[in-house]
């Protein structure tokens, strides 16, 4: 007899039962039912038991900033914010485009709090000029390729990169995902916040949403072209979204996160010049932030990802356009979902946890309902928990939050990652 | 002189920018200014209003008038001067800015006077002293010292700004004077007109305060002043502009495009000037021009500045004026 939880009540895509939830020691569901007794009995009362969430965005900063992340800060600070599962983006140092470090994420991942899936990069060093080895990385697993950090530029190569994975998708046994950071680089070059009339008056040089949203028309064309798979991620303008509604109107295959600053905050937020909310791509208007919520609403936006991005204290106490961009977003995510996304409770669930594990292939494990024999990866939120963000509190290592101060309400009691109970009462175990 | 020393003349602490500054208090400071350029012109020009204060000149861009008008400024009013320069890339080298700004204050300083060439340096360098911060120019945003000898120099000139047709010529999406000449001139009743090709404007400007004119030819005859801002030769080779010599075409004041100026219109230009290419050595020094009244101006301004933001000190006796 292993874990109980007991008391509260499961809420998974077969809707709402109020059940107990005993786990073995396999890490997978034992049973689930009324008055479950074990070794271990987690109190769950007053709160919903779920399928832990899912990040296809988080950055872990390692290997090479160590300072700023690890594998093991960033997957503790995931759990306490009911992640069970991250995808690693690969702009590490060195970067992770080749097996080596693919195997050390992987590796290190495996102590930590939550499943680290690493993403490799689409081209050697994240540079735009050659396909990394593709077949070699999806041989031992790997099915996300992003430049994360740096849209593809040539739109010949992003083809190639198209027409090649597709070609590897019987290997993998699951469709493989490239997915895209949306910018021009020539037009976004040199801007550090979105180019507006925030920009204009704060003198701040900025990037127009159409560097962003010329790509997103690029890729959709290219998807188009070659029926590769394409996830656009961070989308952040009214264009973009309305861009991805055509084309999965029109059938193709694409997908779509949006993270959670982009539906919280504008670009005003830059008026106290402290790049704490300098991010790529940036806080854009409050006409962006409506879109981006209805395409959540409506379907356009799959799922809801972080883009959590620790960055040293130091690092971010420096003038605007030498500041690093980047915010967190792991303890966050799901209390502004829960307030901020306009979805109710299983909409909130499903963008953060049902469909990301689809598109990151991992729905065997993740964003499963909570039943006998799934594995147990599993969050219990308390609903109505109010609480303070504080970034010095966070378990990243960074305290980069733009939510500093905030009230918000619903928070994570219990995490539990493969049977394991990772985040109990609102403390971190591991 | 007299002096009400008893009313703070800005509620703030800092200036860091016109944004913020309502037009009582740049009249103030206006008429401030009046009682700092009579001792401008005094045989021995120094009071000891700031005696024992400490004025550092924090210039993280290069930068040779300002900080010279700032420290001829601060030694009349008989301020000690600490002097810090750098390049801003001497941050990169591993100090971050708090570093730099906490280090600056821990040498006594009571005012920092800060250049950067990022917006919003200034702002975030008052949050991490106690001393006073002047914005010296800020990047792309502000310049408010500069906005204030302007105002001043114009108000010399003509006794109000109230209904005067201003333009401003050349680079604005770059121009921290502009910026902050837009609010100050519109604040005291003129009207703005930015002149320049849509690339040298800032994007998103429909709310400004201002009219807009891509043509200067078209609105040159209508201008009580005419502000010329300096063009950086680098604006054409990021293709702002086809070249230099075009803009010098279109947007230079020359001597034949002058005669379409008011005969009683002003010239002005906040330096250094890109002789040939907005103006020309014989526009610099028509009878119309007050470039050079600016450049006297703007010691007498900065005094005024220090002085609001520093002199209301216990040890400071107002009969020392």
């Amino acid at each position: 007899m292993g874990i109980v939880l007991k008391g509260g009540k499961i809420l998974d895509r077969k809707g709402e039962r109020s059940l107990d939830v005993s786990i073995g020691s396999d890490g997978k569901i034992l049973e689930t039912g009324k008055k479950l007794n074990g070794d271990v009995e987690v109190d769950c009362s007053g709160c919903i038991i779920t399928s832990g969430l899912v990040d296809l965005h988080v950055h872990l900063r390692e290997p090479g900033d160590e300072e700023a992340e690890t594998i093991e800060t960033g997957a503790r600070s995931g759990a306490m914010g009911g992640f069970t599962a991250l995808v690693a983006m690969p702009n590490t140092e060195p970067t992770t485009d080749c097996l080596a470090v693919v195997e050390q994420v992987k590796t290190l991942g495996k102590k930590s709090s939550c499943e680290v899936i690493p993403s490799a990069a689409m081209t050697v060093g994240r540079e735009g000029k050659e396909m990394v080895q593709m077949g070699e990385l999806v041989d031992n697993g790997i099915g996300i390729f992003t430049d994360d950090g740096k849209g593809l530029q040539d739109p010949q190569l992003m083809r190639r990169l198209m027409e090649y994975s597709t070609g590897l998708e019987s290997r993998l046994g699951r469709p493989i995902v490239l997915a895209q950071h949306c910018e021009v680089h020539e037009l976004a070059e040199g801007g550090h916040m979105h180019e507006g009339e925030w920009s204009s008056f704060l003198g701040i040089p900025g990037q127009p949403a159409e560097a962003e949203e010329l790509m997103v028309m690029r890729d959709i064309a290219l998807s188009k072209m070659t029926g590769a798979r394409i996830h656009f991620q961070h989308l952040s303008t009214l264009g973009s979204v309305q861009m991805v509604r055509e084309a999965k109107a029109a059938g193709l295959p694409v997908t779509a996160e949006a993270t959670t600053h982009h539906f919280t905050l504008t670009d005003s937020a830059c008026s106290c010049y402290d790049p704490v909310f300098k991010v790529h791509p940036p806080l854009r208007t409050e006409s962006d932030v409506k879109a981006v919520k209805e395409g959540l609403a409506d379907g356009t936006i799959d799922a809801i990802a972080t883009d959590h991005a620790p960055h040293s204290q130091h690092s971010k106490e420096m003038p605007f356009d030498q500041a690093p961009p980047g915010m967190l977003g792991l303890e966050t995510a799901l209390s502004l979902s829960l307030e901020h996304s306009g979805l109710d409770l299983p909409g909130v669930l499903n963008l953060l946890s049902w469909q990301p594990a689809k598109i990151a292939g991992i729905d065997n494990r993740h964003g499963m309902t909570v039943e006998k024999d799934n594995p147990a990866n599993l969050c219990v939120v308390d609903l109505d928990e109010t609480w303070t963000v504080s970034g010095k509190e966070m378990l990243s290592r960074s305290s980069n939050t733009p939510y500093e101060g905030w009230n918000l309400r619903g928070r994570v009691r219990h995490t539990i990652n493969n049977g394991l109970l990772v985040v109990s009462d609102g403390e971190s175990t591991k | 002189m007299s002096l009400d020393i008893e009313t703070p003349l800005i509620p703030n602490k800092h200036l860091l920018g016109i944004e913020g500054t309502t037009r009582d208090q740049i009249e103030l400071i206006l008429e401030l200014t009046d009682r700092f350029a009579e001792i401008g012109k005094r045989p021995i020009p120094k009071v000891p209003a700031l005696r024992g204060r400490t004025v550092a000149s924090v210039f993280f861009e290069d930068s040779t008038r300002t900080r010279l008008s700032f420290e001829s400024a601060a030694r009349r009013l008989s301020a000690d001067i600490l002097t810090f320069s750098a390049g801003s890339s001497s941050l990169s080298k591993g100090e971050s800015l708090r570093d730099t700004v906490e280090v600056i204050t821990s040498y006594g300083a009571d005012v920092l006077i800060v250049r950067h060439k990022m917006a919003g340096t200034p702002k975030r360098v008052s949050e991490w002293t106690d001393a006073s911060v002047i914005n010296a120019g800020d990047g792309c945003h502000e310049h408010p010292t500069q906005a204030l000898l302007d105002c001043y120099t114009l108000k010399q000139q003509r006794g109000s700004l109230d209904g005067m047709s201003i333009g401003i010529v050349g680079d604005i999406r770059h121009s921290r004077v502009a910026r902050s000449n837009v609010l100050a001139f519109s604040s005291l009743g003129a009207k703005v007109t930015l002149i320049a090709p849509k690339t040298l404007l800032p994007p998103s400007i429909e709310r400004w305060p201002v009219d807009v004119s891509n043509v200067l030819d078209d609105v040159i005859s209508d201008l009580d002043a005419c502000y010329l801002l300096r063009m950086q030769s680098e604006r054409h080779s990021k293709g702002l502009v086809p070249s230099l010599r075009e803009y010098t075409k279109d947007f230079g004041l020359n001597e034949q495009r002058c005669k379409m100026l008011p005969k009683d219109a002003l010239i002005l230009h906040p330096g250094p000037k890109n002789q040939g290419v907005e103006i020309t050595a014989e526009v610099s020094i028509d009878p119309r021009s007050i470039i050079l009244d600016q450049v006297t101006n703007g010691v007498s301004v900065r005094m005024a500045v220090l002085f609001m933001l520093l002199g209301q000190h216990e040890t400071y006796q107002k009969d020392e004026l």
